[in-house]
């Protein structure tokens, strides 16, 4: 995986670092610029990754958008993350359908969810929600918080 | 007032129309209750049991309820071709009753091209499946309509020629006859007749599975499939319009499986020889009800271009080279 | 086979009422007579959020959740979420807990693919499989009713262990299922899967090659079907699958017959495993007495794959050290399988395509969470 490292690291805002697997389900997080994303992800298919999902987390307390990517190497049973933060105003990212067919899904339930909107992407119709959705459920200033809790 | 027709012939014809009318109507309701219990029995169910005893009321009971509900045609669809196509399914299914013979003197015309005639009037059916899916405006009965033709075109033909096969063997159209020249025991029937050609079971299976097609069972049910289409061309169909696709289903089977006995299996003819009469018919008949019935609970459909492969590729050509075997061993080996 | 060559297609809609598509799917089809010119998914039409209630409710208000992602492999789904907040949390399981988990994975994986195959052979027309699948279904199903107190959707489990333990009678009903099953297993496969109709209908349709597969994500028998070896229980073990001793059936064709032999073959192993857990179960508790009342997992992102009876479902969650999860993202295997329909049914008969679909077992629910 060492290789893998030494071709992210110019990508990456900090260098890419290994997590205990038993502690945390993954072997390699890396935070990659977001201009770089289609560079990484390369990186990574061409050495025989999958991509398992995208993960979009909002951070409002720190004013952007997480998209988290989950990618799986079936042979060497190596797990490897992507981590890209993007502005929560007029979100915009790049797509990697391109290399990931299967990435043009988990992009528009991002869209969806979020309000992400991925350059690359032709179609941005909700995937989950209805076809005159204009809300992104998702994130944290959107309706009912946690008001149905009950402490024990 | 001077009749064309004298007034016992008008009374044996009205008596014969409600006979069949009621015949097509006992057999919708014994093979209706018998396939719904042989389906129960296959699945390790046990079916019908509530209404009526061992549940022989239940299709009665169907009717009933199908009469009840309101007939709806679609807006916008075709109405005079909707209200067409149950009819154009069931009419020529009692019209092949007209020739077919029970028993010696239980038919109601013997006809001399009786079989020319049977044939013609089954050939029908299935415009009456083309005009339903084109007059209901719902694409799923166009899908089926247009594969229902196809599939039907399709298996007239080796049908026929099997058919032909047998009237280059029996020498006459007319079904009393045909029956009549196998008399005695089974192997005097038909399907075993080995002095006019080796390949008469082959035919005799041949022309099952072409029965099969016509009438649109499983497996070759794919114009109805009802995983894919719902019910085909009958999708659009409430009350007694689909009531009566029923019937004709039920009715084809029955002029298909009774041409079967006639022309293969001997008629009314006892398979020793000794008690003919309509009940060895009725046994005979119903035997191979069962076994299309039994058949269509076990397998599967067949996708549509083998299905369609199935009759160009390898039945037609099975049936003219049969054909052209009958011809030349009668000549060689005599009728 | 298919060119095309006229301008004239229509659209007809496999809508999301419709007798095969397994659940509320609507697929939009552009149809050149019977031929398929383009597919597209409409999705959402059971999307009920499960990723928004998460944020508003703790980690154990949330169990009853995932079963309902999928009702019919409803044990993995669970054992995602438990294991994930075990692994946050920290918490211990006793191995009487892991064994009992991995039978009721095992058992479930069996009832699921039961219901498969029956629903399949339905698709193509056979309709009396179903009914017998129901019969050794209801079997298995009434057994863990016994214990676990449902019969679909299960919520058994709990952080650290199981929430009722098993008896004797359980493990005595377990130990004669295995060669029940078997003698059913042989009557389906000189039944079912040597019928000619059936090999007709499956072979050649709807080939998956292994850089599609790793292109959109399949996992599960789809990618194992074309020859990608991706079992989680083999890549990343847990709950003690690397205990057991079964193989990972596979198969190199791609067709919908290899995914219909790989299913039939992993229920032959699920029973292998089955058989080997029900030997020795340890004695001991079945449950970790000491898991706090409110659980609040350290701060961190978190991840768990379990192998579904549909694929690889994974779970990733992020924790803000409170009581309920900050983010829990489930990672659905059929929407990845799905994700594949329109680039492999373009330019299939109708027909096909639904032999194709009924293939890929596809539980909408979970697709639409």
């Amino acid at each position: 995986m060492n290789d893998i490292v030494s071709l992210l690291t110019p990508l990456s805002v900090h260098t890419p670092r290994f997590v205990t697997y038993t502690e945390k389900g993954w072997h390699l997080d890396a935070l990659i610029v977001t201009e770089r994303i289609i560079d990484a992800t390369r990186v990574l298919a061409d050495a025989g990754y999958t991509l398992e999902t995208i993960t979009g987390v909002d951070w409002p307390e720190q004013g952007n958008i997480e998209l988290v990517y989950d990618l799986f190497h079936s042979d060497r049973r190596e797990r490897a993350v992507l981590r890209v933060r993007i502005g929560r105003d007029g979100a915009e990212a790049k797509s990697i359908s391109s290399l990931f067919s299967g990435a043009a899904w988990h992009e528009r339930e991002a869209h969806d969810f979020f309000g992400v909107r991925f350059e690359g992407l032709a179609d941005h119709t909700p995937l989950l929600l209805a076809e005159d959705a204009d809300y992104h459920p998702l994130r944290k200033d959107y309706g009912a918080q946690a008001n149905d809790v009950h402490q024990t | 007032m001077q009749l064309p027709f004298s007034i016992e012939t008008f009374i044996r014809f009205a008596l014969y129309v409600v006979g069949f009318l009621a015949f097509a109507i006992f057999n919708a309701v014994i093979l209706g209750w018998g396939e719904r219990k042989i389906m129960a029995r296959i699945q390790r169910r046990i079916g019908p049991k509530e209404v009526g005893p061992f549940g022989l009321l239940q299709i009665p009971a169907d009717v009933i309820k199908l009469l009840a509900k309101q007939f709806r045609t679609p807006k916008g669809g075709d109405t005079m071709l909707f209200l067409a196509a149950p009819a154009l399914a069931i009419i020529p299914a009692l019209m092949s009753f007209v020739a077919i013979p029970f028993a010696p003197g239980l038919l109601a015309r013997d006809i001399n091209i009786g079989l020319l005639m049977v044939y013609a009037f089954t050939t029908v059916v299935i415009l009456g499946l083309l005009v339903g899916g084109l007059g209901s405006r719902n694409k799923y009965a166009i899908i089926s309509a247009a594969r229902a033709v196809s599939q039907n075109v399709a298996y007239e033909i080796p049908m026929l020629i099997s058919v032909v096969t047998v009237v280059l063997i029996t020498r006459t159209m007319n079904l009393t006859t045909i029956v009549d020249q196998q008399a005695g025991a089974f192997w005097h029937w038909n399907m075993f007749r080995f002095s006019a050609s080796p390949l008469l079971p082959v035919l005799f299976i041949v022309y099952i599975i072409c029965m099969l097609a016509e009438t649109n069972r499983t497996p070759f049910d794919i114009a109805e499939a009802e995983s894919e289409l719902i019910a085909g061309a009958f999708t659009e169909y409430s009350g007694m319009g689909s009531g009566l696709f029923f019937l004709a289903e039920y009715a084809n089977i029955v002029v298909g499986c009774s041409l079967a006995v006639i022309l293969f299996l001997g008629g009314w003819h006892d398979p020793f020889g000794f008690f003919p009469g309509v009940w060895w018919f009725a046994a005979k008949l119903y035997f191979l009800v069962f076994f299309v019935i039994w058949v269509r609970w076990t397998f599967p459909r067949t996708q549509f271009y083998s299905l369609l492969n199935l009759s160009w590729k390898t039945l037609i050509p099975l049936t003219l080279g049969n054909l052209l075997l009958t011809g030349f061993w009668i000549k060689v080996f005599g009728p | 086979m298919y060119t095309k060559h006229k301008e004239e297609t229509f659209v007809l809609n496999l809508g999301p009422q419709h007798p095969a598509t397994h659940g509320v799917l609507r697929i939009k089809l552009t149809m050149d007579g019977e031929y398929i010119v383009n597919a597209e998914p409409v999705l959402g039409y059971i999307h009920r959020m499960h990723e928004k209630m998460a944020e508003n409710r703790t980690y154990a208000q949330y169990l009853p959740n995932l079963s309902r992602l999928d009702y019919l492999g409803a044990i993995s789904f669970s054992l995602a979420h438990c294991l994930i907040v075990e692994k946050a949390c920290g918490i211990e399981v006793p191995e009487r807990a892991t064994v009992i988990r991995v039978i009721m994975a095992e058992l479930n994986r069996i009832t699921s693919h039961l219901l498969w195959f029956g629903a399949l052979i339905v698709d193509l027309g056979g309709f009396t499989p179903m009914l017998y699948i129901f019969d050794d279904r209801e079997k298995i199903i009434d057994m863990m009713d016994s214990i676990t107190g449902s019969r679909l959707t299960f919520c058994y489990l709990r952080f650290g262990g199981v929430s009722c333990d098993i008896d004797d009678t359980f493990i005595a009903g377990v130990r004669d299922i295995v060669p029940y099953m078997r003698t059913r297993l042989k009557m389906y496969h000189a039944l079912v899967s040597r019928n000619a109709i059936l090999q007709e209908r499956l072979v050649g349709i709807g080939n998956i090659t292994p850089e599609m597969c790793r292109s959109y994500g399949a996992s599960g028998a789809v990618a194992r079907a074309s020859g990608v070896k991706h079992d989680v229980r083999q890549a990343e073990p847990y709950s003690g699958y690397e205990r057991y001793d079964f193989d990972i059936p596979m198969s190199t064709d791609g067709d919908s017959m290899a995914r219909f032999s790989v299913k039939m073959e992993e229920m032959e192993q699920s029973l292998r495993i089955i058989e080997q857990a029900v030997k020795n179960v340890p004695a001991g508790a079945y449950r970790n007495g000491k898991v706090p009342r409110t659980l609040t997992p350290a701060v961190g992102d978190f991840y768990q794959a379990v192998e579904t009876p549909r694929g690889a479902f994974g779970i990733r969650m992020v924790s803000d050290g409170s009581n309920t999860p900050y983010r829990m993202k489930l990672r659905s295997p059929c929407l990845s399988n799905l994700s594949l329909l329109p680039e492999v049914v373009e330019g299939m008969l109708l027909a096909d395509m639904l032999a194709f679909m009924g293939s890929l077992d596809l539980v909408i629910p979970e697709i639409d969470r």
